[in-house]
């Protein structure tokens, strides 16, 4: 059971983790393919 | 296995016939051949389409547009500086249909390739295969595969174990392995249903409960979907080096189909650590959730990793199509028709992984009595391993008694 609820907490962390980096690393579409002059946010 | 390539070949090759050609049409309807009457009407137009042309193209007709795409005759141009020499030969309805094929030699200050396309009409095919075949038959094998498992549940029953337990276990799993499984699991389950959402959410969400929760719960998808690939691709790494040389094809596994696994009938036939059924959940996992890892990683950094033109030319290469009878595959295509053909092998290699998926998760809870447990405690009754995994308890028990002290060791 330790296992399977760790698989679980590590899914959130590894999430997480990837949305604050990838973020930061601005992968985004709007991020790396647009800009200010050619999107209203 | 060859079957289910066939068939991931044929629902793909639909789409690629679609994408190359904005005429055709991507629902059940029959594509007329062009009529004659159409092409000799042109001259009266002066070479431009007619009107029969234009209705048939509203019906979803094939229409030859190769006589819009001439543009222009650079041979005959006025020299630069008279009147009208600055286009070259080319007239203004020129210029437009060039646009309108993605044609014209476009030039951009910024974006790349990607702003060079003024007009994609590649992405109405994409757009009807969607919500048309792929959401119409991708529904039909989820819910046929759950079907089909209840058909069988009520025609088998569980899949007892035949002698009585013994109360002595064996290790089958590891707590790491039982980690790296249910790390693939829950993230599988998660993408799962928040793929289904974005693809079914229009069309099977909104009209009940309102475009409102629709949208929040299709945010809220997409943003759970992006961020827990990570944990899947990671987990799928893991399973994958944990398992391969227990997966590798064997003589056993002949045996072990020969007699259906012991799924029909009351005979168990031997299996090492993993039989021929659990081999063959292995690869799909591998090998389609490899693909749905690919493509998924092309449309989560878009425009930055095509892959189908590539693919495609590879095979061409390999004379695919003509073993299909079709067509070569489209090898130059737009930055935004990559990401379409990204989107729709994404859905429909999911969908096939989601079936298999569905049957693995029956087998290994209700199917099976006793299944459960190696993913649990990790400890299965030894009378459940000698009825399946007759061979790995044999080496199991070699090894216990080579062991110092002739004991399993602790974890």
């Amino acid at each position: 059971m330790k296992p399977m609820l760790t698989g679980f907490a590590a899914i959130i962390v590894i999430s997480v983790v990837a949305w604050y980096g990838l973020g930061q690393a601005g992968f985004s579409s709007s991020d790396v393919h647009s800009g200010p002059n050619v999107r209203i946010d | 296995m060859r079957a289910l390539l066939c068939f991931l070949f044929v629902l793909f090759a639909s789409a690629a016939v679609a994408q190359d050609n904005p005429n055709v049409r991507l629902d059940d309807e029959p594509v007329s051949e062009v009529a004659p009457a159409k092409i000799e009407a042109r001259p009266a137009t002066g070479g431009a389409q007619t009107r029969e042309d234009i209705m048939a193209r509203q019906r979803g007709e094939e229409v030859d547009t190769s006589f819009r795409r001439e543009f222009g005759d650079p041979d005959s141009a006025a020299g630069i500086s008279n009147q009208l020499g600055t286009l070259g030969g080319a007239s203004d309805p020129d210029l437009w249909r060039a646009l309108r094929f993605d044609e014209a030699n476009i030039t951009v200050s910024a974006g790349g390739d990607v702003a060079k396309v003024l007009v994609q009409d590649g992405g109405m095919a994409w757009y009807q295969f969607r919500e048309g075949p792929l959401t119409k038959y991708g529904t039909y094998l989820l819910l046929g595969t759950l079907g089909l498992l209840v058909i069988f549940f009520v025609l088998r029953g569980r899949i007892a174990v035949d002698a009585e337990m013994t109360g002595r276990t064996v290790q089958r799993f590891n707590a790491v392995e039982r980690f790296a499984h249910w790390l693939l699991a829950g993230s599988f389950i998660l993408l799962g249903f928040t793929g289904l959402f974005v693809l079914l959410g229009r069309q099977f969400i909104a009209p009940y409960l309102g475009r409102e929760f629709n949208s929040t719960l299709l945010t809220a998808s997409k943003f759970i979907h992006n961020n827990v690939s990570w944990a899947f691709m990671l987990a799928l790494v893991m399973v994958f080096v944990f398992w391969v040389i227990h997966n590798l094809p064997s003589r056993t596994d002949l045996k072990w189909f020969a007699q259906f696994g012991g799924i029909i009938g009351k005979k168990h036939p031997p299996a090492k650590k993993f039989n021929g059924g659990q081999k063959i959940i292995f690869w799909s996992v591998i090998l389609l959730g490899g693909s749905i890892s690919v493509s998924g990683l092309s449309l989560l950094f878009p425009f930055e990793l095509p892959l189908f033109a590539k693919t495609f030319t590879a095979l061409n290469g390999f004379g695919v199509n003509e073993w299909l009878g079709m067509a070569p595959f489209p090898t130059e295509l737009s930055p935004q028709e990559e990401m379409q053909f990204a989107s729709a092998w994404h859905a429909i290699v999911s969908f096939v992984l989601m079936a298999i998926i569905i049957a693995h998760i029956y087998i290994g809870s209700v199917g099976m009595e006793g299944a459960y447990d190696a993913m649990g405690s990790g400890q299965v009754d030894e009378a459940w391993a000698h009825q399946h995994h007759s061979l790995w308890l044999e080496e199991v028990k070699a090894k216990e008694k080579e062991a110092p002290g002739g004991a399993t060791p602790a974890e």
